[in-house]
């Protein structure tokens, strides 16, 4: 990964100007790059200045201070900039009577002359985003009868046709179902590496975002705001709202702690050793576990579900174990010792009061 | 893998349009302009007209001179003013992806109407009265010229804010807001004028194809040509509007400079044909959604002709409806385009089923 990054900022603090009134959405940002054949997940909490990022790396909207350099230059004009980054956005396109693959063809607007007319290698370059985005059916549709999922593909083979080094996205999964979300995912994965694209995009998807990211942005607060805090001034230079980013590895940041302090609330809590949620708060009944593998895995679940914490020293003991190719689970407290063959029999017997 | 039968040698957007579509629409047009020819109080037969226009000799005099003079620049008129309306409307429509703009959404008409209220209602001005009354009504190059005044005045000051607005639709609600800034100063000179001259002023804006020839004819020709042309050469980025203006941006459209050049663009259509024709409404509406039926496609480069074609054969249609054939009288022309139009673009839109919005 030492090749010539295809985006680095300077000094790089977002925000808004509206009227003399600087609104800071982010602090000084560290220097970010991004590198060709590298897929970046941007994540943060709700309101932590993602899509401002966004918009501000791909010149939607002016820095507040610092500069944005692509392909070596800063201050690229509108039209060299979007020879460089094709975004999808989460703007609605449905109301036009576009058909799709009108709308696809328009990402060869930067590189088509005054008329828009088509040559053929910009058609042969449509063919390809279409064929890569999979929505070879979907070409005679309107765009306003596409269902969501149908639309981001389509929006995406739009930024493909715009045949950019650089591609963005703004929170593409949100609106998918979860089969959606994992092939569209993948899908950006397999772009970064077949079409050496920097991809960039932001998500709320921590899960899919640690499998296929090669480098996290984590946005998050600075200093958090208190539950009920007034929202950051306008015109304050150096404010207690204003988000700072930490970035490397998803891996890395797991395993510093650097994710469990970004998404810590009161009522949610990141899990290092799972790399998941914990939607079920911590039990008071404990519970010793014996056995491995898949059953064992889906089985600690199941009790953490019920409230049970995982012990060495508990009295309740359950043995997980493989009878003639099926697995059985055997139930030792310190007066009863009884088998069961599914967890649900199990969570029964756990939640029966006589138990103990 | 399969590639769309429009990919062929399509443009940026859309599928080439099947030939017979256009070559319909032109058979249309020249149904049109002959019946527009053909009707008015003095009734000329097909036959007639025929040989009127295609030799310079021969034939009935008085048929000759209302051809030559009077219906002949009239259809003129309504072809300019057919082109022009639906073209800007086309426009605005885009420019503000918004299905129920109309070429005076920016306050350009109304910017006309105040400058012939200015020049019709001048405290009762006994000279004014006089030269207006002189040159004949509308046609008079005095309304002609105040109408021109007013609405460049107006899209002057549009063009001023649109440089300090980011996006399209505070320019939209900015430009309504002039709008009725303009008609509330036209009707604060109303009130205090005197019932004949409101009257003059009123029939005025009942609009009339009639009163433009010879040299205005002309000026009106340059005047649209050039708008049309600015129109034309921005399809391209129009096209490009219609994903809205992040996308635009993103794809190395200067919003800014776009809305200016569209902007620019309307108001000389518009400013133009008011002044001359007075304001005609429904048409640059309406045209664009029949246009956008008629060819099932968002390419503007496809819209602008489809939408000069429609508007064109519109406007003739009902300038021949506003002098039903026979009749001595003859309706004023905005009347009869929303009379007569309205309920044809509805029942289009309730066939079609699914309105095909900007």
């Amino acid at each position: 990964m030492n090749s010539t990054p295809l985006l680095v900022t300077r000094g790089l603090q977002t925000g808004y100007r509206s009227g003399g009134k600087k609104t800071l959405v982010s602090e000084q940002l560290p220097e970010l790059t991004i590198k060709a054949g590298r897929l970046i997940c941007l994540l943060g909490p709700n309101g932590s200045g993602k899509s401002t990022l966004l918009r501000t790396l791909a010149g939607l909207q002016p820095a507040l201070h610092g500069a944005v350099e692509i392909a070596g230059r800063a201050g690229l004009s509108s039209s060299e900039l979007a020879r460089q980054i094709s975004l999808v956005l989460t703007d609605r396109v449905g109301g036009s009577n576009l058909n799709v693959y009108s709308l696809v063809a328009l990402g060869r607007y930067p590189w088509s002359g005054w008329l828009g007319t088509l040559n053929d290698s910009d058609r042969e370059i449509i063919r390809r985003s279409i064929e890569a985005a999979g929505i070879d059916a979907l070409l005679e549709r309107k765009v306003h009868t596409l269902s969501d999922g149908e639309s981001q593909k389509v929006m995406l083979a739009r930024a493909l046709a715009q045949d950019t080094p650089i591609l963005m996205l703004d929170e593409p999964t949100a609106h998918l179902d979860l089969p959606s979300r994992i092939r569209l995912m993948r899908l950006l994965h397999q772009l970064a590496r077949e079409m050496n694209k920097g991809i960039l995009l932001s998500t709320h998807e921590l899960d899919l975002a640690l499998q296929v990211a090669d480098e996290v942005w984590l946005l998050q607060s600075a200093a958090p705001l208190q539950m009920g805090e007034a929202p950051p001034q306008p015109g304050a230079m150096s404010q207690p709202g204003a988000m700072s980013l930490q970035m490397g590895a998803p891996e890395d940041l797991v395993l510093d702690g650097t994710f469990e302090t970004a998404f810590e609330r009161e009522d949610v809590s990141f899990d290092r050793a799972t790399g998941v949620f914990r939607i079920h708060p911590a039990g008071k009944r404990t519970i010793r576990l014996s056995g491995s593998g898949i059953a064992a895995f889906w089985t600690r679940r199941a009790l953490s579900r019920e409230g049970f914490n995982i012990r060495e020293e508990a009295t309740t003991h359950i043995d997980i174990e493989e009878q003639a190719g099926r697995t059985a689970w055997r139930l030792r407290t310190p007066n009863a010792d009884r088998q069961y063959n599914s967890i649900a029999g199990l969570l029964e017997a756990l939640n029966d009061p006589n138990l103990s | 893998m399969r590639i769309a039968p429009e990919a062929k040698n399509s443009p940026l957007l859309g599928r080439t349009p099947s030939g017979w579509r256009w070559l319909g629409l032109l058979l249309l047009l020249i149904l049109a302009l002959l019946l527009d020819l053909t009707a008015g109080a003095v009734r000329i037969p097909f036959r007639d007209i025929f040989h009127l226009l295609f030799s310079r000799s021969g034939g009935d005099d008085t048929w000759r001179f209302i051809v030559d003079r009077i219906r002949l620049p009239k259809a003129c008129t309504a072809v300019l003013a057919g082109c022009g309306l639906s073209v800007g409307g086309l426009q605005m429509q885009t420019l503000f992806r918004n299905p129920l703009a109309e070429p005076g959404v920016l306050g350009i008409t109304a910017g006309a109407s105040l400058g012939v209220a200015a020049v019709m209602l001048a405290g009762g001005s006994m000279a004014t009265l006089y030269a207006i009354k002189e040159l004949g009504g509308s046609g008079s190059w005095m309304v002609t010229g105040a109408a021109c005044l007013g609405a460049a005045l107006v899209m002057l000051v549009v063009l001023m804010l649109a440089r300090r607005v980011r996006d399209n639709v505070t320019m939209l609600i900015i430009g309504l807001m002039i709008n009725s800034i303009t008609i509330a100063i036209t009707s604060v000179w109303q009130y205090f004028s005197n019932p004949e001259e409101v009257k003059e002023y009123l029939l005025w804006t009942f609009g009339s194809l009639g009163g433009v020839s010879g040299n205005q004819l002309l000026i009106l020709t340059i005047m649209i040509g050039s708008g049309l042309a600015v129109a034309f050469l921005s399809s391209k980025m129009l096209d490009a509007l219609l994903l809205g203006e992040n996308y635009a941006r993103s794809m190395g459209l200067t919003v800014e400079r776009a809305r200016l050049v569209i902007i620019c663009s309307t108001s000389l259509l518009v400013g133009s044909i008011t002044a001359f024709c007075g304001p005609i409404g429904f048409l640059g509406i309406a045209v664009p959604h029949l246009a956008r039926g008629a060819f099932n496609t968002a390419s503007h480069r496809i819209l602008m002709p489809a939408s000069c074609l429609i508007g064109t054969i519109l406007l003739l249609l009902c300038d021949s409806i506003a002098q039903w054939p026979g009749s001595q009288t003859v309706l004023p022309i905005n009347i009869v385009t929303s009379l007569i139009g309205a309920p044809v673009v509805i029942f289009l839109l309730l066939r079609t089923k699914n309105l095909k919005v900007y």
